[in-house]
């Protein structure tokens, strides 16, 4: 990723932008979480209900349709613990 | 052509490439015009007949953040609803042009003039230029592309027409050959566009350790219109014989009694200081054709030598001490070295006719001040029924 350090107002883009791609990756919102979702992956079946879901997105699809959870930004919103039909994801209290 | 008819022909002629305007009377004439000229074939833009204006506005952000060139336009209560993204517009630094015919806010609904919505956007960050006349209206609108475009300034402006006054009467203008227009107002350059082989965020958020810092950048940037501006407005007066200023004064030179205004009625007054003229008496005239950024240097030289100032407020700031054009100029002169006497003039709202009758009254009022040494503490009401 590149650089983009300004030090004061004098060095700013015209137009407030963030002249870089992605920087939303560096600002990591998992540590806004009250509850986490906790996946019990014996009951899943693999129908990406949560992933198609989750407004971040933090749920990963991987190979097979198996997915995890991204707690770097999972702000625990327990949409993904709501709409899954078989109750594998579980919502506990952080910490 | 009427002030809405000669604003389109002018987009028209400006080959703009987005069109995203709600109608709202007295503006739809413009947003109507400009659906015939893409219809037809006349114009090549992108019509979104979008359902409001604050779609309407938000359409048009993300239009000239893609570099496209974009016109708007609205009235009074359209204004109100996009008036949340006008910031954005001006913060991002689109270079959209909108046209508004202005239009008294309700309650009650009245379609009629008062400047109401132009002062509501006073303090967005936006560029403002009032029409005098209809030639005007057609001028300004042209030269706001050249001014938002331009590299120095890259800010939205507003060109404001008074409702039905300006943009429903028909008036004589001249209007350039489609190639003068093309050489005056070439395609749009854009400035950090939105690129898929150069990703960046538009619009992000801000804690309390940027907000403040964007803020300035934003204010001194728009300072540095000033220049710019009056450059254009010179190298059109050059390029069509019509010379622009961010000021006009007429009969100042001397006079002790000076009259400032927004809009068509700056030409009332002008009228009734010919006629006072005429009867051995001098009535200073001063308009602001550039509204916003306010033009502080050249208003405190154009009232410079009065005694006596009257400022003619199209609108009202409820609970204020004054009016927005009186305070913006009380502002203006209170650090200045000579400073008049200054009265505010309530007049014209919803339409209510203003007539050189009306501003000869005026000129014996500012006398009567000047005679007594002392303006009043609130604004006069011009045209009120009193009963």
């Amino acid at each position: 990723m590149g650089e983009f350090n300004p030090r004061s107002w004098k060095d700013l883009p015209v137009g407030n932008v963030i002249p870089l791609p992605k920087t939303s990756l560096q600002f990591k919102t998992g540590n806004w979480r009250a509850m986490k979702p906790v996946l019990h992956e014996e009951k899943c079946i693999r129908c990406l209900l949560c992933w198609v879901h989750c407004p971040e997105p933090s749920i990963e699809r991987h190979e097979g349709d198996r997915v995890t959870i991204n707690y770097d930004f999972c702000k625990g919103c327990g949409i993904c613990a709501n709409v899954c039909p078989v109750h594998a994801i579980e919502m506990v209290m952080e910490g | 052509m009427n002030g809405d008819r000669a604003v389109a022909y002018a987009v028209k002629q400006a080959k703009v490439d987005v069109i995203s305007a709600y109608p709202i009377t007295p503006q739809t004439i413009i947003v109507e015009s400009l659906a015939e000229y893409v219809n037809n074939g006349e114009l090549d833009a992108a019509y979104i007949p979008v359902e409001s204006e604050h779609s309407a506005l938000s359409a048009a952000v993300g239009a000239s953040l893609a570099g496209a060139r974009v016109f708007t336009a609205t009235s009074s209560q359209g204004l109100a609803f996009m008036w949340e993204i006008l910031w954005i517009a001006a913060g991002l630094r689109t270079t959209i042009v909108m046209a508004m015919g202005n239009r008294a806010l309700s309650p009650n609904i009245n379609i009629h003039c008062s400047h109401d919505d132009a002062y509501a956007a006073r303090d967005t960050g936006w560029m403002q230029f009032f029409a005098e006349n209809v030639q005007e209206a057609y001028d300004l609108t042209l030269m706001a592309f050249r001014i938002s475009e331009d590299h120095r300034v890259l800010f939205p402006s507003i060109v404001n027409l008074d409702g039905f006054i300006l943009t429903h009467a028909a008036e004589g203008l001249r209007v350039l050959e489609d190639r003068d227009v093309d050489e005056f107002l070439p395609p749009k350059k854009p400035v950090n566009a939105i690129d898929p082989e150069r990703p960046m965020t538009y619009g992000a958020l801000d804690l309390i350790d940027w907000y403040m810092e964007h803020r300035k950048f934003q204010f001194e940037a728009f300072e540095s219109t000033r220049p710019v501006i009056k450059e254009v407005f010179e190298e059109y007066g050059e390029f069509t014989g019509r010379s622009y200023s961010p000021v006009k004064t007429f009969n100042t030179e001397g006079a002790e009694v000076v009259l400032v205004a927004l809009g068509s009625s700056a030409g009332t007054l002008r009228h009734a200081s010919r006629e006072l003229a005429a009867e051995g008496k001098k009535l200073g005239v001063v308009s602001l054709t550039q509204y916003r950024p306010f033009p502080v240097d050249e208003i405190r030289r154009a009232l410079s030598e009065a005694s006596v100032v009257g400022v003619l407020d199209r609108s009202l700031s409820f609970g204020s001490p004054a009016p927005q054009l009186f305070a913006d100029i009380a502002s203006a002169l209170y650090s200045a070295k000579r400073r008049p006497l200054l009265f505010s003039a309530v007049y014209g709202l919803g339409g209510r006719d203003f007539t050189p009758q009306h501003a000869r009254e005026l000129f014996s009022f500012a006398q009567e001040v000047l005679r007594k040494g002392e303006a009043p503490q609130r604004s006069i009401w011009i045209g009120l029924r009193e009963g």
